[in-house]
């Protein structure tokens, strides 16, 4: 186990390297600079003005030095300063984490929490009416735009109650706090959780035809011993996969539904960042993200060991 | 059925066309003035922006020596009110304008005002000073200014090369507030510091912005508002679903498009909604540096071929108006009179018979139906750029024009017509000030940053300054009017409309006054008050 621990350790950390580089030059492959966006904002261009900004912001530097500069500060813990609110890169992230994080976390959880035993659900019952509804709302799910359902749920809850369910940074009641996240997070959590059901359906099939499952039948074990302790258990492995990459893929999602429900989370602050090629915002906090998902990933891996000791003996 | 429909759209745009809201009560103390921001401005200094979206938050933080009176929606020469400064006098030959200034002013962190701050905020715009702007959009605006001079604390001049009768317009512009001699241009951008009625509290990038009552504010009794909040949406979907929903009491100024102040009226009846010009034209740059718009009979067949009608008809819904370079009457004060603008070729109402001149100038180019001439026109991946720009190239097929669109992203777009690598651009130009000297310098005089098309015409030129030292206004405005009417036959930058655009406001917000033509000059909002 600990020489798994370490060759994973290692692969992360290799990762993260490589996922630097792209960051970096990927952003530099991109069209126009910050001073670019702020002459293009005041409609001129005075070229010495911008020489001068540029050499402010060091941007003039050749692309290995500006990489360096950054890397070399990201590991030392001094991430820079915003080029367009001229505060600490740190100041301007932190306070926008726990947002998003709370809305990703709630969105997980809708997706496992509703995904996990309607998929169940729909498997136990496979062919019937139950199943074919089911399957319905999860197809449903996959094709509607989170975006789309945002507004749609903006749009119902001003016809029909008069409120607005958007970002509320001061909510007077813990009903208030909650709404303000759940709502969101429900609209981007739905496609999540119609993912989630239909692996665990397809999952939870392929066990429930299983040897050991009919030997656990015939030994007189209930139902509900069968489909949770004996089905379910084995068949969580690609369920946890998913939801791994569910997380990953969530910034994505996150990113609209922000901007939709107006929450000032890190997905809306990136889009932002990228619009202003606001260089240490994008590449600390992109740098920030692909650290939370390499460890997601590690997670998912070291959960796979604990849940199937053949990984850890063979790997 | 349709005559239910009319008479309802009657009754809606008889409430749309009223400039203001109409008068109640006693104005009441106090409440927050909840507003969303439709982006998040780059920073909070008004002398370095060159956008509305930093004017509208901060400009109540400032106050400038002179202002366009703030109730009456016209900015006109006669709207000019003193602010900073109590009164303002010419010397006999108009070369020199000074000002007494207002005494017992103070600052927001409570240094007093005084010339001193003046002089300094003129320097920092003429480039004068050590300290430097980040960005100086508007350092063009003081070139007949010699210098600032102070007499004492309460006194300035400012000395010109020549009589400039338009420097008191852009004196009174939003984006001409005095700054604090005492705080540096980079602090300015993330802590505004002003004598105005609202103090700076905080600027959340993307999140909000925040301002509280001053409550040493010299005018007494002002501001009504405790304060005034904005909460940065960028979805316009959003924003407007929550002032539907009350969670806001204004819209952003003028950021509904026609299309969906029709949705605001449905779902929020009771609203008071204002229609009014934003002094920003839609036009046509041309590189006329190199083929095929080097040759003048194309850009003026391509001038003649401008349906302007139909652009307005398809994006505003029939809203929009029909000008020059400067804004048409009578919401623009120097606009050509329509019988004049009909004798420029391409404004007259026969769109036909236009296209026919215009082939005719086109097959004397050598193209025609068999050979039709392939542009690109390129524009900002905007809407507002984009959506004219496809209906431009709809136009232009009927003169054997093959237009292609290229979107160019925001970034790029300034640098791309400065290089002049572009054919036909679709360009959209703001005026902060419903002044000819502020829109011919700045777009059509030789050597202007914002000349995008390089257009240089000596004789021109002379009659910029002609009109610029003109101080009789009956005098001046024929002409301007011949100015713009030549600018117009030159195809310097051809304008196909002027824009409108609405804003809208709950019943109960009182004192709100959107000015019908300039989109920079109107957001003090000392006076604004919330009957609750």
């Amino acid at each position: 186990m600990f020489a798994y621990l370490v060759r994973r350790l290692f692969l992360m950390l290799v990762t993260l390297f490589g996922i630097s580089i792209v960051i970096f030059f990927l952003l530099r492959i991109v069209p126009g600079n910050i001073v670019d966006i702020l002459f293009a904002a005041a409609g001129y261009v005075d070229p010495a003005d911008k020489a001068e900004l540029e050499k402010q912001l060091g941007i003039d530097q050749p692309l290995v030095m500006q990489y360096l500069h950054w890397i070399g500060g990201f590991l030392r813990g001094d991430f820079g300063y915003s080029y367009v609110s001229e505060k600490p890169a740190l100041q301007e992230i932190l306070p926008r984490i726990p947002i998003t994080a709370r809305l990703a976390g709630l969105a997980l959880l809708f997706s496992a929490s509703i995904g996990i035993p309607l998929g169940v659900i729909s498997a136990v019952k496979q062919g019937t009416r139950l199943d074919y509804a089911l399957r319905i709302v999860s197809l449903s799910g996959l094709s509607l735009p989170s975006f789309w359902l945002g507004l749609l749920i903006l749009t119902a809850a001003v016809a029909m109650f008069g409120q607005i369910p958007i970002f509320n940074p001061n909510p007077k009641t813990w009903l208030e706090a909650f709404a303000t996240y759940a709502v969101p997070a429900a609209a981007v959590g739905f496609r999540s959780a119609a993912l989630t059901m239909r692996i665990t359906r397809s999952s939870m099939l392929e066990v429930l035809r299983q040897d050991y499952i009919r030997t656990a039948r015939a030994k007189g074990a209930s139902e509900a011993a069968v489909n949770y302790h004996h089905a379910l258990k084995n068949a969580i492995l690609p369920v946890i996969t998913v939801i791994g990459i569910e997380a990953a893929f969530l910034i994505g999602g996150l990113i609209v539904t922000e901007t939709v429900f107006n929450i000032p989370g890190v997905a809306r602050f990136l889009v932002e960042a990228i619009r202003w090629r606001d260089y240490p915002i994008v590449q600390n906090l992109v740098m920030f993200i692909a650290v939370v998902v390499v460890f997601a990933n590690f997670t998912v891996d070291m959960l796979y060991a604990v849940f199937d000791p053949r990984i850890r003996y063979t790997d | 059925m349709r005559s239910v429909w009319a008479l309802a759209a009657m009754a809606a745009l008889s409430v749309l066309t009223a400039s203001t809201a109409a008068p109640a009560g006693e104005p009441k103390q106090g409440g927050i003035l909840r507003m969303y921001h439709r982006d998040s401005p780059a920073n909070a200094s008004i002398l370095e922006g060159a956008t509305y979206s930093i004017n509208v938050p901060f400009m109540g933080v400032f106050n400038n020596l002179l202002i366009y009176d703030q109730h009456i929606a016209q900015n006109s020469p006669d709207t000019l009110r003193p602010d900073l400064a109590e009164s303002w006098s010419w010397s006999s030959d108009n070369k020199k304008l000074t000002f007494k200034l207002r005494q017992g002013v103070k600052w927001h962190d409570g240094k007093p005002f005084t010339s001193a701050d003046v002089k300094c905020s003129f320097d920092l715009l003429m480039g004068k000073s050590q300290q430097k702007l980040r960005q100086n959009p508007r350092k063009a605006w003081y070139s007949e200014v010699n210098e600032v001079t102070t007499n004492g604390e309460f006194e300035v001049s400012f000395d010109l090369k020549r009589p400039q009768p338009s420097l008191l317009a852009m004196l009174a512009s939003g984006y001409t507030p005095v700054y604090p001699c005492h705080v540096s241009p980079a602090d300015m951008r993330t802590h505004p510091i002003g004598t105005g009625p609202f103090k700076f509290v905080e600027f959340k990038a993307n999140e909000s912005i925040k301002l509280t009552r001053n409550p040493d504010y010299w005018k007494k009794g002002r501001p009504y508002l405790d304060g005034i909040e904005y909460t940065i949406i960028t979805n316009r979907s959003t924003a407007i679903l929550a002032f539907v929903a009350g969670k806001f009491d204004m819209t952003f100024p003028t950021h509904i498009t026609i299309p969906l102040l029709k949705d605001i009226k449905a779902q929020a009846p009771n609203a008071t909604c204002v229609v009014e010009p934003t002094n920003v034209s839609t036009n046509i740059i041309v590189n006329s540096t190199s083929a095929p718009f080097d040759n003048i009979d194309i850009r003026r067949a391509m001038a003649l071929a401008l349906d302007r009608k139909a652009f307005i008809d398809i994006l505003f819904e029939g809203q929009g108006d029909i000008g020059g370079t400067m804004l048409p009457p009578p919401q623009g004060i120097w606009g050509m009179p329509k019988e004049k603008l009909a004798t420029i070729p391409g404004y007259g109402p026969d769109v036909n018979a236009n296209r026919e001149e215009a082939r005719k100038l086109m097959q004397k180019a050598g193209y025609g139906p068999d050979k039709h001439l392939a542009v690109k026109v390129s524009t900002r991946n905007l809407a507002e750029y984009r959506d004219p720009a496809v209906i431009l190239i709809d136009q232009l097929k009927s003169i054997y024009i093959d237009g292609e669109l290229d979107v160019v992203e925001t970034a790029n777009w300034f640098p791309k017509v400065a290089r002049k690598d572009y054919m036909l651009g679709l360009n959209l130009t703001g005026n902060s000030v419903d002044d000819p000297d502020q829109s011919f310098y700045e777009n059509y005089s030789c050597g202007s940053e914002r000349n995008y098309t390089n257009y240089c015409n000596k004789e021109i030129e002379k009659l910029f300054d002609l009109q610029s030292q003109e101080t009789d206004l009956a005098k001046r405005r024929p002409l301007v009017w011949d100015i713009d009417k030549k600018l117009q036959e030159d195809v310097a930058r051809p304008i196909i409309f002027h824009a409108r655009a609405g804003t809208c406001w709950h019943p109960y917000v009182k004192g709100v006054t959107i000015m019908s033509n300039s989109s920079y000059n109107g957001f003090r909002y000392e006076d604004v008050w919330l009957d609750k």
